[in-house]
Protein backbone atom coordinates (compact mmCIF):
# COMPACT_ATOMS: atom_id res chain seq x y z
CA UNK A 1 0.00 0.00 0.00
CA UNK A 2 2.61 2.61 1.19
CA UNK A 3 4.70 1.25 -1.97
CA UNK A 4 2.15 2.03 -4.30
CA UNK A 5 1.32 5.53 -2.86
CA UNK A 6 5.25 6.00 -3.57
CA UNK A 7 4.62 4.56 -6.97
CA UNK A 8 2.05 7.02 -7.74
CA UNK A 9 4.02 9.83 -6.59
CA UNK A 10 7.36 8.79 -8.63
CA UNK A 11 4.57 8.64 -11.87
CA UNK A 12 3.28 12.04 -10.75
CA UNK A 13 7.25 13.35 -10.61
CA UNK A 14 8.33 11.69 -13.94
CA UNK A 15 5.15 13.21 -15.83
CA UNK A 16 6.11 16.43 -14.39
CA UNK A 17 9.47 16.27 -15.20
CA UNK A 18 8.30 14.99 -18.68
CA UNK A 19 6.11 18.11 -19.43
CA UNK A 20 8.79 20.63 -18.03
CA UNK A 21 11.35 19.46 -20.45
CA UNK A 22 9.01 19.37 -23.67
CA UNK A 23 7.54 22.72 -22.75
CA UNK A 24 4.39 21.21 -23.77
CA UNK A 25 1.64 18.70 -22.83
CA UNK A 26 -1.05 18.00 -20.47
CA UNK A 27 -0.29 17.83 -16.72
CA UNK A 28 -4.15 17.91 -15.31
CA UNK A 29 -5.38 14.72 -16.65
CA UNK A 30 -1.66 12.78 -16.20
CA UNK A 31 -1.49 13.74 -12.67
CA UNK A 32 -5.61 12.79 -12.03
CA UNK A 33 -4.40 9.23 -13.45
CA UNK A 34 -1.48 8.68 -11.67
CA UNK A 35 -3.06 6.13 -8.57
CA UNK A 36 -5.32 4.33 -11.35
CA UNK A 37 -2.31 3.68 -13.34
CA UNK A 38 0.09 2.87 -10.40
CA UNK A 39 -2.25 0.29 -9.13
CA UNK A 40 -3.01 -1.28 -12.84
CA UNK A 41 0.73 -1.25 -13.56
CA UNK A 42 2.25 -2.12 -9.99
CA UNK A 43 -0.97 -4.71 -8.97
CA UNK A 44 -2.96 -5.75 -11.54
CA UNK A 45 -1.26 -5.62 -15.10
CA UNK A 46 0.43 -9.10 -16.34
CA UNK A 47 3.08 -7.63 -18.13
CA UNK A 48 6.72 -8.47 -18.78
CA UNK A 49 8.66 -5.31 -19.47
CA UNK A 50 11.59 -7.62 -20.90
CA UNK A 51 8.68 -8.87 -23.47
CA UNK A 52 6.96 -6.20 -24.17
CA UNK A 53 4.75 -8.04 -26.93
CA UNK A 54 4.47 -10.70 -25.26
CA UNK A 55 1.34 -12.38 -26.51
CA UNK A 56 -0.41 -13.33 -23.31
CA UNK A 57 0.20 -10.03 -21.96
CA UNK A 58 -2.68 -7.91 -20.27
CA UNK A 59 -3.67 -5.56 -22.76
CA UNK A 60 -3.51 -1.59 -21.63
CA UNK A 61 -5.51 1.15 -23.40
CA UNK A 62 -4.95 4.24 -22.42
CA UNK A 63 -7.83 5.52 -24.56
CA UNK A 64 -7.43 9.43 -23.32
CA UNK A 65 -3.83 9.54 -24.63
CA UNK A 66 -2.84 13.27 -24.14
CA UNK A 67 -2.60 11.90 -20.23
CA UNK A 68 0.57 9.78 -21.95
CA UNK A 69 3.43 11.47 -19.98
CA UNK A 70 1.80 9.30 -16.61
CA UNK A 71 1.97 6.77 -18.96
CA UNK A 72 5.50 6.48 -19.88
CA UNK A 73 6.23 7.25 -16.42
CA UNK A 74 4.59 3.82 -15.75
CA UNK A 75 6.10 2.31 -18.26
CA UNK A 76 9.41 3.70 -17.57
CA UNK A 77 9.26 2.68 -13.68
CA UNK A 78 8.13 -0.64 -14.14
CA UNK A 79 11.02 -1.45 -16.49
CA UNK A 80 9.81 -0.77 -20.18
CA UNK A 81 12.26 1.75 -20.91
CA UNK A 82 14.87 4.00 -18.90
CA UNK A 83 13.68 6.96 -16.69
CA UNK A 84 16.07 9.81 -18.26
CA UNK A 85 14.19 8.81 -21.64
CA UNK A 86 10.83 10.55 -20.26
CA UNK A 87 13.04 13.62 -20.19
CA UNK A 88 12.75 13.57 -24.23
CA UNK A 89 9.35 13.55 -24.45
CA UNK A 90 7.84 15.08 -27.76
CA UNK A 91 11.25 15.42 -29.21
CA UNK A 92 12.25 15.19 -32.63
CA UNK A 93 14.94 12.80 -32.35
CA UNK A 94 13.24 10.37 -30.12
CA UNK A 95 10.69 7.69 -29.63
CA UNK A 96 8.52 9.10 -26.87
CA UNK A 97 5.63 10.39 -29.33
CA UNK A 98 3.44 13.72 -27.46
CA UNK A 99 0.95 10.81 -27.84
CA UNK A 100 0.74 6.88 -26.94
CA UNK A 101 2.39 4.96 -30.92
CA UNK A 102 2.91 1.41 -30.57
CA UNK A 103 6.65 1.64 -31.25
CA UNK A 104 7.10 2.76 -27.41
CA UNK A 105 7.50 -0.88 -25.74
CA UNK A 106 4.81 -1.34 -23.55
CA UNK A 107 2.48 0.84 -25.68
CA UNK A 108 -0.51 -1.39 -27.19
CA UNK A 109 -2.81 1.22 -29.12
CA UNK A 110 -1.85 4.53 -30.44
CA UNK A 111 -4.37 7.37 -29.30
CA UNK A 112 -4.30 10.97 -28.99
CA UNK A 113 -7.59 11.29 -30.85
CA UNK A 114 -10.67 10.19 -28.01
CA UNK A 115 -13.22 8.25 -28.35
CA UNK A 116 -11.12 5.00 -30.11
CA UNK A 117 -9.97 3.36 -27.22
CA UNK A 118 -12.71 1.30 -25.82
CA UNK A 119 -13.30 0.36 -29.14
CA UNK A 120 -9.72 -1.03 -29.97
CA UNK A 121 -9.59 -2.98 -26.40
CA UNK A 122 -12.73 -4.57 -27.56
CA UNK A 123 -11.59 -6.02 -30.12
CA UNK A 124 -8.66 -7.00 -28.10
CA UNK A 125 -11.03 -8.74 -25.66
CA UNK A 126 -13.08 -10.62 -28.41
CA UNK A 127 -10.12 -11.78 -30.03
CA UNK A 128 -8.77 -12.98 -26.19
CA UNK A 129 -11.89 -15.52 -26.15
CA UNK A 130 -11.95 -16.42 -29.76
CA UNK A 131 -7.87 -17.27 -29.26
CA UNK A 132 -9.01 -18.87 -26.52
CA UNK A 133 -6.43 -16.98 -24.37
CA UNK A 134 -6.62 -15.74 -20.37
CA UNK A 135 -5.46 -12.09 -21.07
CA UNK A 136 -7.51 -9.05 -19.52
CA UNK A 137 -8.03 -5.96 -21.27
CA UNK A 138 -8.05 -2.61 -19.63
CA UNK A 139 -9.15 0.52 -20.85
CA UNK A 140 -8.89 3.98 -19.26
CA UNK A 141 -10.55 6.26 -20.23
CA UNK A 142 -11.24 10.02 -19.81
CA UNK A 143 -14.29 12.48 -20.00
CA UNK A 144 -14.10 13.42 -23.82
CA UNK A 145 -14.00 9.65 -24.55
CA UNK A 146 -17.25 9.64 -22.85
CA UNK A 147 -18.99 11.98 -25.32
CA UNK A 148 -17.61 10.12 -28.71
CA UNK A 149 -20.10 8.56 -30.29
CA UNK A 150 -17.58 5.52 -30.80
CA UNK A 151 -17.20 4.81 -27.52
CA UNK A 152 -21.12 4.24 -27.17
CA UNK A 153 -20.91 1.92 -29.68
CA UNK A 154 -18.85 0.36 -27.90
CA UNK A 155 -20.26 0.11 -24.53
CA UNK A 156 -23.45 -1.09 -26.70
CA UNK A 157 -21.41 -4.28 -28.52
CA UNK A 158 -19.29 -4.81 -25.17
CA UNK A 159 -22.83 -5.95 -23.33
CA UNK A 160 -24.25 -7.25 -25.95
CA UNK A 161 -21.06 -10.04 -26.39
CA UNK A 162 -20.98 -10.13 -22.75
CA UNK A 163 -17.23 -9.36 -23.27
CA UNK A 164 -16.20 -9.91 -19.26
CA UNK A 165 -12.49 -9.66 -19.81
CA UNK A 166 -12.99 -6.26 -20.35
CA UNK A 167 -12.76 -3.75 -17.87
CA UNK A 168 -12.93 0.28 -18.34
CA UNK A 169 -12.19 2.86 -15.96
CA UNK A 170 -13.58 6.29 -16.60
CA UNK A 171 -10.81 8.98 -15.11
CA UNK A 172 -13.63 11.18 -13.91
CA UNK A 173 -12.15 14.65 -12.88
CA UNK A 174 -15.04 16.69 -14.17
CA UNK A 175 -12.87 19.37 -16.25
CA UNK A 176 -12.18 18.73 -20.07
CA UNK A 177 -10.45 20.68 -22.38
CA UNK A 178 -11.75 24.21 -21.75
CA UNK A 179 -14.51 24.07 -18.84
CA UNK A 180 -16.49 22.02 -16.52
CA UNK A 181 -17.92 18.37 -18.27
CA UNK A 182 -21.39 19.63 -16.38
CA UNK A 183 -21.34 22.47 -18.83
CA UNK A 184 -19.49 21.39 -21.49
CA UNK A 185 -21.55 18.34 -22.39
CA UNK A 186 -23.03 16.16 -19.35
CA UNK A 187 -23.63 12.77 -19.85
CA UNK A 188 -24.23 11.61 -16.73
CA UNK A 189 -26.08 10.12 -14.42
CA UNK A 190 -23.79 7.35 -16.08
CA UNK A 191 -24.36 4.20 -13.51
CA UNK A 192 -27.77 3.60 -15.06
CA UNK A 193 -26.90 3.95 -18.72
CA UNK A 194 -24.30 1.81 -18.52
CA UNK A 195 -26.00 -0.87 -16.59
CA UNK A 196 -29.00 -0.61 -18.96
CA UNK A 197 -25.92 -1.71 -21.75
CA UNK A 198 -24.78 -4.55 -19.85
CA UNK A 199 -22.52 -3.60 -17.41
CA UNK A 200 -21.21 -3.93 -14.13
CA UNK A 201 -20.39 -0.53 -12.30
CA UNK A 202 -18.72 0.27 -9.55
CA UNK A 203 -17.99 3.59 -8.58
CA UNK A 204 -14.97 4.62 -6.39
CA UNK A 205 -12.40 7.13 -4.98
CA UNK A 206 -9.93 7.41 -8.02
CA UNK A 207 -6.71 8.10 -5.71
CA UNK A 208 -7.76 5.78 -2.75
CA UNK A 209 -5.29 2.65 -3.50
CA UNK A 210 -7.84 0.47 -1.86
CA UNK A 211 -10.86 1.02 -3.64
CA UNK A 212 -9.14 1.08 -7.00
CA UNK A 213 -7.45 -2.37 -5.89
CA UNK A 214 -11.49 -3.91 -4.72
CA UNK A 215 -12.87 -2.77 -7.77
CA UNK A 216 -10.31 -4.66 -10.14
CA UNK A 217 -10.25 -7.55 -8.13
CA UNK A 218 -14.66 -7.31 -8.39
CA UNK A 219 -14.26 -6.83 -12.34
CA UNK A 220 -11.99 -9.86 -12.48
CA UNK A 221 -14.31 -12.19 -10.63
CA UNK A 222 -17.02 -11.33 -13.09
CA UNK A 223 -18.34 -13.84 -15.23
CA UNK A 224 -21.02 -12.31 -18.24
CA UNK A 225 -20.54 -8.56 -18.02
CA UNK A 226 -17.68 -6.15 -18.78
CA UNK A 227 -17.04 -3.83 -16.02
CA UNK A 228 -16.64 -0.25 -15.99
CA UNK A 229 -15.05 1.43 -12.55
CA UNK A 230 -16.14 5.25 -12.32
CA UNK A 231 -13.37 6.61 -10.62
CA UNK A 232 -13.54 10.23 -9.07
CA UNK A 233 -10.35 11.98 -9.22
CA UNK A 234 -8.97 15.31 -8.93
CA UNK A 235 -7.79 17.14 -12.24
CA UNK A 236 -3.94 18.12 -11.49
CA UNK A 237 -3.88 15.71 -8.16
CA UNK A 238 -0.75 16.47 -6.29
CA UNK A 239 -0.07 19.63 -7.31
CA UNK A 240 -1.86 22.38 -5.01
CA UNK A 241 -2.01 25.10 -7.70
CA UNK A 242 -2.76 22.92 -10.28
CA UNK A 243 -5.54 21.09 -8.56
CA UNK A 244 -8.65 21.43 -10.10
CA UNK A 245 -7.34 24.60 -12.58
CA UNK A 246 -8.60 24.24 -15.97
CA UNK A 247 -5.59 26.41 -17.37
CA UNK A 248 -3.39 23.29 -16.56
CA UNK A 249 -5.40 21.06 -19.05
CA UNK A 250 -2.98 21.15 -21.90
CA UNK A 251 -0.10 22.19 -23.93
CA UNK A 252 1.25 23.82 -20.77
CA UNK A 253 5.07 25.07 -21.05
CA UNK A 254 5.74 24.92 -17.27
CA UNK A 255 8.33 27.60 -16.13
CA UNK A 256 11.26 27.09 -13.92
CA UNK A 257 9.51 28.24 -10.79
CA UNK A 258 6.08 26.35 -11.55
CA UNK A 259 8.10 23.09 -11.60
CA UNK A 260 10.37 23.58 -8.93
CA UNK A 261 6.99 24.04 -7.19
CA UNK A 262 5.20 21.20 -8.20
CA UNK A 263 8.68 19.05 -7.55
CA UNK A 264 8.18 20.38 -3.76
CA UNK A 265 4.81 19.94 -3.68
CA UNK A 266 5.16 16.25 -4.59
CA UNK A 267 8.20 15.43 -2.14
CA UNK A 268 5.48 16.41 0.44
CA UNK B 1 -18.91 49.35 -37.33
CA UNK B 2 -14.75 49.07 -37.83
CA UNK B 3 -13.50 46.26 -39.33
CA UNK B 4 -10.80 44.23 -37.78
CA UNK B 5 -7.11 45.98 -37.10
CA UNK B 6 -4.93 44.04 -40.05
CA UNK B 7 -1.08 42.91 -38.62
CA UNK B 8 2.34 45.06 -39.75
CA UNK B 9 4.37 42.98 -43.08
CA UNK B 10 6.72 40.95 -41.15
CA UNK B 11 4.93 40.08 -37.99
CA UNK B 12 4.68 36.75 -37.11
CA UNK B 13 1.19 35.50 -36.32
CA UNK B 14 -0.71 32.54 -36.06
CA UNK B 15 -3.31 31.83 -37.91
CA UNK B 16 -5.79 30.72 -35.64
CA UNK B 17 -5.60 33.81 -33.69
CA UNK B 18 -6.22 35.61 -36.83
CA UNK B 19 -9.24 33.48 -37.44
CA UNK B 20 -10.32 34.48 -33.69
CA UNK B 21 -10.10 38.16 -34.33
CA UNK B 22 -11.72 37.57 -37.77
CA UNK B 23 -14.55 35.94 -35.88
CA UNK B 24 -14.92 38.18 -33.37
CA UNK B 25 -14.97 41.44 -35.50
CA UNK B 26 -17.56 39.82 -37.82
CA UNK B 27 -20.30 38.79 -34.61
CA UNK B 28 -20.34 42.29 -33.61
CA UNK B 29 -21.24 43.30 -37.46
CA UNK B 30 -23.04 40.27 -38.94
CA UNK B 31 -26.26 37.68 -38.06
CA UNK B 32 -26.18 34.77 -40.41
CA UNK B 33 -23.72 32.77 -38.64
CA UNK B 34 -23.18 30.99 -35.52
CA UNK B 35 -19.86 28.86 -34.10
CA UNK B 36 -20.14 25.29 -33.42
CA UNK B 37 -17.38 23.86 -30.81
CA UNK B 38 -16.46 21.13 -29.60
CA UNK B 39 -14.39 21.45 -26.69
CA UNK B 40 -11.28 22.72 -28.76
CA UNK B 41 -12.05 26.73 -28.84
CA UNK B 42 -8.85 27.23 -27.66
CA UNK B 43 -7.46 25.53 -30.08
CA UNK B 44 -8.91 26.22 -33.00
CA UNK B 45 -8.28 30.35 -31.73
CA UNK B 46 -12.05 30.77 -31.23
CA UNK B 47 -11.98 31.66 -27.69
CA UNK B 48 -12.28 35.00 -28.19
CA UNK B 49 -15.44 35.05 -30.22
CA UNK B 50 -17.12 32.45 -27.02
CA UNK B 51 -16.32 34.95 -24.57
CA UNK B 52 -17.62 38.16 -26.98
CA UNK B 53 -20.41 35.79 -27.91
CA UNK B 54 -21.86 32.78 -25.87
CA UNK B 55 -25.22 32.78 -27.37
CA UNK B 56 -23.79 32.50 -30.63
CA UNK B 57 -22.15 29.71 -29.85
CA UNK B 58 -23.29 26.25 -29.90
CA UNK B 59 -21.40 23.52 -27.48
CA UNK B 60 -21.31 20.10 -28.85
CA UNK B 61 -18.89 18.41 -26.14
CA UNK B 62 -16.04 16.23 -27.61
CA UNK B 63 -18.51 14.60 -30.62
CA UNK B 64 -17.49 15.60 -33.79
CA UNK B 65 -19.44 13.24 -35.85
CA UNK B 66 -22.71 14.28 -34.26
CA UNK B 67 -21.66 18.16 -34.32
CA UNK B 68 -20.65 17.59 -38.20
CA UNK B 69 -24.10 15.86 -39.01
CA UNK B 70 -26.32 18.50 -36.55
CA UNK B 71 -24.35 21.91 -38.85
CA UNK B 72 -25.83 20.25 -41.72
CA UNK B 73 -29.44 20.50 -40.36
CA UNK B 74 -28.53 23.36 -39.00
CA UNK B 75 -27.89 25.29 -41.70
CA UNK B 76 -31.35 23.86 -43.23
CA UNK B 77 -32.61 26.53 -41.58
CA UNK B 78 -31.18 29.62 -43.01
CA UNK B 79 -27.93 30.16 -40.20
CA UNK B 80 -24.84 29.52 -41.56
CA UNK B 81 -22.85 27.25 -39.07
CA UNK B 82 -18.90 27.58 -38.12
CA UNK B 83 -17.44 24.37 -37.78
CA UNK B 84 -14.80 23.77 -36.04
CA UNK B 85 -12.60 21.41 -34.30
CA UNK B 86 -8.80 19.72 -35.61
CA UNK B 87 -8.57 19.13 -39.09
CA UNK B 88 -7.72 15.24 -38.05
CA UNK B 89 -11.44 15.49 -36.32
CA UNK B 90 -13.27 17.65 -38.68
CA UNK B 91 -11.88 16.35 -42.04
CA UNK B 92 -11.26 12.54 -41.20
CA UNK B 93 -13.38 11.68 -38.46
CA UNK B 94 -16.02 13.07 -39.22
CA UNK B 95 -15.65 12.83 -42.87
CA UNK B 96 -18.77 10.65 -43.87
CA UNK B 97 -21.13 13.07 -41.55
CA UNK B 98 -19.41 16.52 -43.99
CA UNK B 99 -19.95 14.59 -47.19
CA UNK B 100 -23.29 13.17 -46.66
CA UNK B 101 -25.03 15.09 -44.50
CA UNK B 102 -23.58 18.43 -45.85
CA UNK B 103 -21.70 18.20 -49.43
CA UNK B 104 -24.54 15.71 -50.91
CA UNK B 105 -27.35 17.89 -50.38
CA UNK B 106 -25.06 21.41 -50.78
CA UNK B 107 -25.45 22.71 -47.49
CA UNK B 108 -24.36 26.15 -46.45
CA UNK B 109 -21.74 24.97 -43.44
CA UNK B 110 -18.07 26.50 -42.85
CA UNK B 111 -15.75 23.65 -41.94
CA UNK B 112 -12.65 25.62 -39.86
CA UNK B 113 -9.66 23.23 -38.63
CA UNK B 114 -6.88 23.86 -37.08
CA UNK B 115 -4.21 21.71 -36.27
CA UNK B 116 -2.95 20.99 -39.78
CA UNK B 117 0.74 19.79 -41.09
CA UNK B 118 3.50 18.90 -38.98
CA UNK B 119 3.01 22.15 -38.24
CA UNK B 120 1.16 21.31 -35.35
CA UNK B 121 4.20 20.24 -34.07
CA UNK B 122 4.79 18.30 -30.51
CA UNK B 123 1.37 17.20 -30.36
CA UNK B 124 2.90 14.36 -32.70
CA UNK B 125 1.03 12.11 -35.82
CA UNK B 126 -2.76 11.81 -34.11
CA UNK B 127 -3.33 15.61 -34.05
CA UNK B 128 -1.05 16.45 -37.08
CA UNK B 129 -2.40 16.15 -40.34
CA UNK B 130 -1.47 15.57 -43.60
CA UNK B 131 -4.10 14.35 -45.62
CA UNK B 132 -7.04 16.50 -44.79
CA UNK B 133 -6.66 18.43 -48.52
CA UNK B 134 -6.81 14.99 -49.95
CA UNK B 135 -9.70 13.97 -48.37
CA UNK B 136 -11.73 16.80 -48.73
CA UNK B 137 -11.27 17.67 -51.95
CA UNK B 138 -12.33 14.53 -53.18
CA UNK B 139 -15.85 15.19 -51.92
CA UNK B 140 -18.04 17.01 -55.06
CA UNK B 141 -18.80 20.68 -54.90
CA UNK B 142 -16.85 21.73 -51.53
CA UNK B 143 -14.36 24.98 -52.03
CA UNK B 144 -11.42 24.14 -50.17
CA UNK B 145 -9.24 27.35 -48.85
CA UNK B 146 -6.06 27.91 -47.39
CA UNK B 147 -4.94 31.31 -46.20
CA UNK B 148 -1.54 31.75 -45.89
CA UNK B 149 -0.92 34.68 -43.32
CA UNK B 150 -2.76 36.42 -40.67
CA UNK B 151 -3.62 39.44 -42.79
CA UNK B 152 -5.11 37.38 -45.37
CA UNK B 153 -7.52 35.06 -43.04
CA UNK B 154 -9.07 38.40 -42.02
CA UNK B 155 -10.13 38.26 -45.25
CA UNK B 156 -10.85 35.08 -45.98
CA UNK B 157 -13.83 34.31 -43.32
CA UNK B 158 -15.93 36.95 -44.48
CA UNK B 159 -15.81 35.94 -48.35
CA UNK B 160 -16.48 32.00 -47.10
CA UNK B 161 -19.36 33.42 -45.51
CA UNK B 162 -20.42 35.20 -47.87
CA UNK B 163 -19.93 32.34 -50.39
CA UNK B 164 -22.90 30.21 -50.86
CA UNK B 165 -22.34 26.09 -50.16
CA UNK B 166 -19.90 24.04 -48.13
CA UNK B 167 -16.60 25.30 -47.64
CA UNK B 168 -13.67 24.22 -46.00
CA UNK B 169 -10.76 26.17 -44.52
CA UNK B 170 -7.20 25.12 -43.55
CA UNK B 171 -6.16 27.01 -40.35
CA UNK B 172 -2.27 26.65 -39.05
CA UNK B 173 -1.45 26.48 -36.06
CA UNK B 174 2.08 27.78 -35.06
CA UNK B 175 3.15 31.90 -35.58
CA UNK B 176 3.58 32.67 -39.57
CA UNK B 177 5.50 35.40 -41.42
CA UNK B 178 2.69 38.15 -42.63
CA UNK B 179 3.52 38.32 -45.88
CA UNK B 180 0.22 40.21 -47.30
CA UNK B 181 -0.42 44.16 -47.42
CA UNK B 182 -3.53 44.60 -45.34
CA UNK B 183 -5.68 46.56 -48.39
CA UNK B 184 -5.19 43.73 -50.71
CA UNK B 185 -8.37 41.87 -51.67
CA UNK B 186 -9.02 37.68 -51.25
CA UNK B 187 -11.35 36.10 -53.59
CA UNK B 188 -12.18 32.87 -53.31
CA UNK B 189 -10.67 31.12 -56.68
CA UNK B 190 -8.28 33.56 -57.79
CA UNK B 191 -4.69 32.49 -56.95
CA UNK B 192 -1.91 35.58 -56.08
CA UNK B 193 0.47 35.92 -57.93
CA UNK B 194 3.25 37.29 -55.46
CA UNK B 195 6.88 37.66 -57.28
CA UNK B 196 7.61 37.46 -61.13
CA UNK B 197 9.56 35.44 -62.94
CA UNK B 198 9.72 32.90 -66.17
CA UNK B 199 12.61 30.05 -65.20
CA UNK B 200 10.42 28.39 -62.85
CA UNK B 201 6.76 28.94 -60.99
CA UNK B 202 6.43 28.13 -57.23
CA UNK B 203 3.11 27.57 -56.59
CA UNK B 204 2.46 27.11 -52.32
CA UNK B 205 -0.12 27.47 -50.22
CA UNK B 206 -0.41 27.89 -46.27
CA UNK B 207 2.71 28.37 -44.18
CA UNK B 208 4.48 27.25 -47.48
CA UNK B 209 3.87 30.60 -49.01
CA UNK B 210 6.43 32.84 -47.00
CA UNK B 211 9.26 29.71 -47.31
CA UNK B 212 8.25 29.70 -51.51
CA UNK B 213 9.33 33.36 -51.57
CA UNK B 214 12.25 33.05 -49.65
CA UNK B 215 13.30 30.28 -51.77
CA UNK B 216 12.51 32.45 -54.57
CA UNK B 217 14.98 35.43 -53.35
CA UNK B 218 17.80 32.86 -52.84
CA UNK B 219 17.22 31.83 -56.72
CA UNK B 220 17.35 35.22 -57.94
CA UNK B 221 20.91 35.20 -56.26
CA UNK B 222 22.04 32.29 -58.28
CA UNK B 223 20.31 34.16 -61.50
CA UNK B 224 17.24 32.29 -60.74
CA UNK B 225 13.84 34.02 -61.67
CA UNK B 226 11.16 32.44 -59.96
CA UNK B 227 7.23 33.04 -60.01
CA UNK B 228 5.53 32.82 -57.10
CA UNK B 229 1.69 32.02 -56.57
CA UNK B 230 -0.07 31.83 -53.59
CA UNK B 231 -2.35 29.13 -54.65
CA UNK B 232 -5.09 29.93 -51.67
CA UNK B 233 -7.90 28.45 -52.88
CA UNK B 234 -7.19 24.56 -53.48
CA UNK B 235 -10.80 23.94 -55.03
CA UNK B 236 -11.63 25.75 -57.08
CA UNK B 237 -8.10 26.03 -58.79
CA UNK B 238 -7.59 29.30 -60.58
CA UNK B 239 -6.70 27.67 -64.29
CA UNK B 240 -5.67 30.88 -65.85
CA UNK B 241 -2.99 31.54 -63.55
CA UNK B 242 -2.14 27.55 -63.55
CA UNK B 243 -2.12 27.45 -67.37
CA UNK B 244 -0.44 30.83 -67.46
CA UNK B 245 2.64 29.74 -65.22
CA UNK B 246 2.94 26.19 -67.22
CA UNK B 247 3.16 27.82 -70.61
CA UNK B 248 5.45 31.07 -69.40
CA UNK B 249 7.39 29.48 -67.30
CA UNK B 250 7.45 25.64 -68.51
CA UNK B 251 8.18 24.29 -64.93
CA UNK B 252 6.41 24.24 -61.49
CA UNK B 253 7.28 23.54 -58.09
CA UNK B 254 4.15 22.82 -55.72
CA UNK B 255 4.78 23.31 -51.91
CA UNK B 256 2.12 22.49 -49.13
CA UNK B 257 2.62 21.24 -45.71
CA UNK B 258 0.27 17.92 -46.61
CA UNK B 259 1.16 14.88 -47.83
CA UNK B 260 2.43 14.95 -51.50
CA UNK B 261 -1.01 12.13 -52.30
CA UNK B 262 -3.67 14.17 -53.12
CA UNK B 263 -3.38 17.03 -52.24
CA UNK B 264 -2.54 20.66 -53.92
CA UNK B 265 0.41 19.45 -55.91
CA UNK B 266 -1.80 16.85 -56.68
CA UNK B 267 -4.85 19.45 -57.75
CA UNK B 268 -2.59 21.25 -59.94
CA UNK B 269 -0.92 17.96 -61.78
CA UNK B 270 -4.50 16.66 -62.54
CA UNK B 271 -5.48 19.69 -64.23
CA UNK B 272 -2.16 20.24 -66.06
CA UNK B 273 -2.00 16.90 -67.34
CA UNK B 274 -4.92 17.29 -68.98
CA UNK B 275 -4.23 21.07 -70.49
CA UNK B 276 -0.54 21.86 -70.60
CA UNK B 277 1.83 18.77 -69.06
CA UNK B 278 4.80 20.66 -67.63
CA UNK B 279 7.37 18.93 -65.52
CA UNK B 280 6.69 19.12 -61.87
CA UNK B 281 8.88 18.69 -58.50
CA UNK B 282 6.16 18.11 -55.32
CA UNK B 283 7.22 19.29 -52.05
CA UNK B 284 5.53 17.88 -49.11
CA UNK B 285 5.33 15.19 -47.18
CA UNK B 286 6.45 11.93 -48.92
CA UNK B 287 3.77 9.40 -48.29
CA UNK B 288 4.66 8.92 -44.25
CA UNK B 289 2.83 9.92 -40.57
CA UNK B 290 4.08 12.91 -38.59
CA UNK B 291 5.99 12.94 -35.71
CA UNK B 292 6.53 15.02 -32.76
CA UNK B 293 9.05 18.09 -32.38
CA UNK B 294 9.44 21.35 -32.89
CA UNK B 295 7.64 22.97 -35.84
CA UNK B 296 10.72 24.00 -37.62
CA UNK B 297 12.34 20.65 -37.21
CA UNK B 298 10.05 19.44 -38.37
CA UNK B 299 10.02 21.04 -41.38
CA UNK B 300 13.64 20.33 -41.71
CA UNK B 301 12.98 16.90 -41.44
CA UNK B 302 9.91 16.13 -43.79
CA UNK B 303 12.11 18.33 -46.36
CA UNK B 304 9.28 21.33 -46.41
CA UNK B 305 11.90 24.25 -45.76
CA UNK B 306 12.78 27.10 -48.92
CA UNK B 307 15.96 25.29 -49.18
CA UNK B 308 14.24 22.14 -50.17
CA UNK B 309 12.26 24.50 -52.44
CA UNK B 310 15.22 25.75 -53.86
CA UNK B 311 16.29 21.91 -54.46
CA UNK B 312 13.08 21.17 -55.97
CA UNK B 313 13.09 24.65 -58.48
CA UNK B 314 17.00 23.39 -59.51
CA UNK B 315 15.65 19.49 -60.17
CA UNK B 316 12.65 20.66 -62.02
CA UNK B 317 14.56 23.44 -64.27
CA UNK B 318 16.43 20.74 -65.52
CA UNK B 319 14.01 18.43 -66.78
CA UNK B 320 12.46 21.44 -68.42
CA UNK B 321 11.85 21.24 -72.80
CA UNK B 322 14.11 22.33 -74.38
C1 LIG C 1 -11.54 13.31 -31.12
C2 LIG C 1 -10.87 14.37 -30.34
N1 LIG C 1 -11.45 15.58 -30.24
C3 LIG C 1 -10.81 16.58 -29.58
C4 LIG C 1 -9.60 16.37 -29.00
C5 LIG C 1 -8.84 17.51 -28.34
N2 LIG C 1 -8.73 17.28 -26.90
C6 LIG C 1 -7.64 16.74 -26.33
S1 LIG C 1 -7.80 16.53 -24.68
C7 LIG C 1 -9.36 17.19 -24.69
C8 LIG C 1 -10.15 17.28 -23.44
C9 LIG C 1 -10.25 15.95 -22.79
O1 LIG C 1 -10.93 16.01 -21.59
P1 LIG C 1 -10.89 14.77 -20.62
O2 LIG C 1 -11.14 13.53 -21.38
O3 LIG C 1 -11.78 15.10 -19.48
O4 LIG C 1 -9.39 14.75 -20.18
P2 LIG C 1 -8.76 14.91 -18.74
O5 LIG C 1 -9.54 15.94 -17.99
O6 LIG C 1 -8.86 13.58 -18.08
O7 LIG C 1 -7.35 15.32 -19.03
C10 LIG C 1 -9.71 17.58 -25.99
C11 LIG C 1 -10.97 18.22 -26.36
C12 LIG C 1 -9.03 15.08 -29.13
N3 LIG C 1 -7.82 14.80 -28.63
N4 LIG C 1 -9.69 14.11 -29.79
Amino acid sequence: MNDLRELARKIRVLAIEAIYCARSGHPGGSLSAADILGVLYFEELRVDPTQPRWIDRDRFILSKGHACPALYAALALKGFFPAEDVRSLRKIDHYLEGHPDVKIPGVDAPSGSLGMGLSQGLGMALGARYGKRSFRTYVLLGDGDMQEGNTWEAFMAAGHHKVASLTAILDYNGLQGEDLVTKQMNYNPIAEKLTAFGWNVQEVDGHNIDQLRAALAAARSECDRPSFILARTVKGKGVEFMENQQVWHGSSTLTNEQYQQSLKGLEA
Amino acid sequence: MEGPTYWKIGDQISLRDAFGRALTSLGSIRDDFVLFDADVAGGTGAKPFVQAFPEKVVQFGIAEQNMMAAAGGFADTGIIPVVTTFAAFGTMRAHEQFRTAIAYPGRNVKLCCSHIGVDVGPDGPTAQMLEDLATIRAVPGVTVVVPADANQMLQALPAILDHPGPVYMRIGRSPAPVITPADSSFNIGKASRLRGGNDVTLIATGVMVARALAAAENLASDGIEARVINLSTIKPLDKEELLQAAIETGALVTAEDHSVLGGMGSAVAEFLAETHPVPISFVGVRDRFGKSGEPEELARLFGLTAEDIQKAAKSVIVRKKA
